[in-house]
């Protein structure tokens, strides 16, 4: 049993002073986001069912390219960010760490893959 | 990790049921037991009143049953008009005060239970005491740093009427105890109605403390774990809107970055 009042635990440790940092990112990604997806959706829908050389083709279009290396990236920075709340959210202590450094990983190494292999299809 | 099934010794089970009287308008209330005296696990209890020989609020029902059935049922009331949100309890679902909830609004079986997620000291009285320091930790007071005027602090009729839909909120509790963010993570996040409360003093004219105000809210835990659920707005007995109050605050948070 620890003797701790409740104003100390309502304190804890003070304000971490940011999050406003992330709910904005949030936000403006979330925005940019349903512009980009619908068009990336497109993009991709044409390609779908198409031959190995026509779908690098449409990859290695500029705009495409860079459209996609876009939603890549804001996306999986968006995923980032996203699942590092929801992982606050539901777990504590080390387990909540280990799984943000987890998400965070997994998220930007796949924006990396992604991006290195659209540049080699458009480059 | 959330938990999210019950500790063994916390798993309700079927309690007593009290005889039922004679009449043809009678109501089952099956009502949540639990005292500390005794090491046995939650209880729910059946009791029947006749409504003919009844008031037509939940809070009446209690009362009666209490008086007249069950003396050892154990719950907070006051006021008996909504106004000291002592009697906050979960009714049919719904947290809400007892004494403004009809029992006419209830379909079927009355079923009553404490505020959900808190600690409780005996049957529908939960611990508020967490809730009480986070409401405390939000400096619930006018702070100025100009020197006191010789009569009063003056406010504009429209400075005036920022506080409405604010300063009503009572302290219940229901907010708060009805937001999953606050289940998992009330230690660490201020919940609903400590953060109407201190929208309600940031946006206050007269106060002066609003950057610091800001800065003591400014955290992934305390204020940006409100996800916008909306339980808070929904089950408000006062018809308050605290995740608007919330998106006040970090509408001034992104203001005061871009």
């Amino acid at each position: 049993m620890r003797y701790i009042t409740a104003r100390k635990r309502a304190e804890g440790m003070g304000a971490a002073h940011h999050g406003t940092d992330r709910h904005w990112y949030m936000m403006v990604s979330a925005v940019g986001l349903a512009v980009l997806i619908p068009v990336f959706i497109y993009i991709f829908g044409t390609a779908v069912g198409q031959g190995r050389d026509a779908v690098l083709e449409i990859f290695s279009h500029p705009f495409n390219a860079i459209l996609s290396g876009l939603v890549l990236f804001f996306g999986m920075r968006h995923f980032a960010e996203g699942s590092t709340v929801m992982i606050e959210d539901y777990w504590q202590g080390v387990t909540r760490r280990l799984l943000v450094i987890c998400a965070q990983s997994f998220a930007y190494g796949l924006c990396a893959i992604g991006l290195f292999a659209l540049a080699k299809i458009a480059l | 990790m959330v938990q999210l099934t019950l500790p063994k010794n916390s798993k309700v089970r079927t309690g007593k049921t009290w005889p039922k009287p004679d009449g043809v308008n009678v109501r089952k209330f099956q009502i949540y037991r639990w005292s500390p005296d005794d090491d046995e696990n939650p209880r729910v209890d059946t009791y029947f009143v006749d409504m003919d020989k009844c008031g037509p609020m939940v809070l009446d029902a209690l009362i009666k049953i209490k008086n007249e059935i069950d003396p050892t049922l154990t719950f907070r009331r006051s006021c008996r008009e909504g106004i000291c949100g002592s009697c906050a309890m979960n009714i049919d679902g719904i947290n809400t005060l007892a004494c403004i909830y009809g029992l006419d609004e209830v379909k079927g079986d009355v079923k009553i239970y404490p505020l959900p997620h808190l600690p409780v000291i005996k049957d529908l009285i939960p611990d508020l005491t967490l809730f009480y320091a986070q409401h405390a930790s939000i400096m619930p007071w006018l702070e100025t740093k100009t020197v006191k005027p010789a009569k009063e602090w003056r406010q504009a009729i429209e400075d005036r009427e920022k506080l409405d839909g604010l300063y009503e909120c009572v302290m219940c509790a229901c907010c708060s105890t009805s937001c999953p963010s606050y289940w998992w993570n009330g230690d660490r996040y201020l919940g609903p109605a400590a953060l109407l409360h201190a929208y309600r003093w940031i946006i206050d004219s007269r106060d002066e403390a609003t950057p610091e105000r800001l800065d003591a809210l400014e955290d992934p835990f305390k204020l940006y774990r409100c996800h916008t659920i909306m339980n808070c707005a929904k089950t408000c007995p006062k018809g308050l809107n605290p995740a608007k109050a919330i998106a006040e605050i970090k509408k001034m948070m992104v203001e005061r970055v871009i």
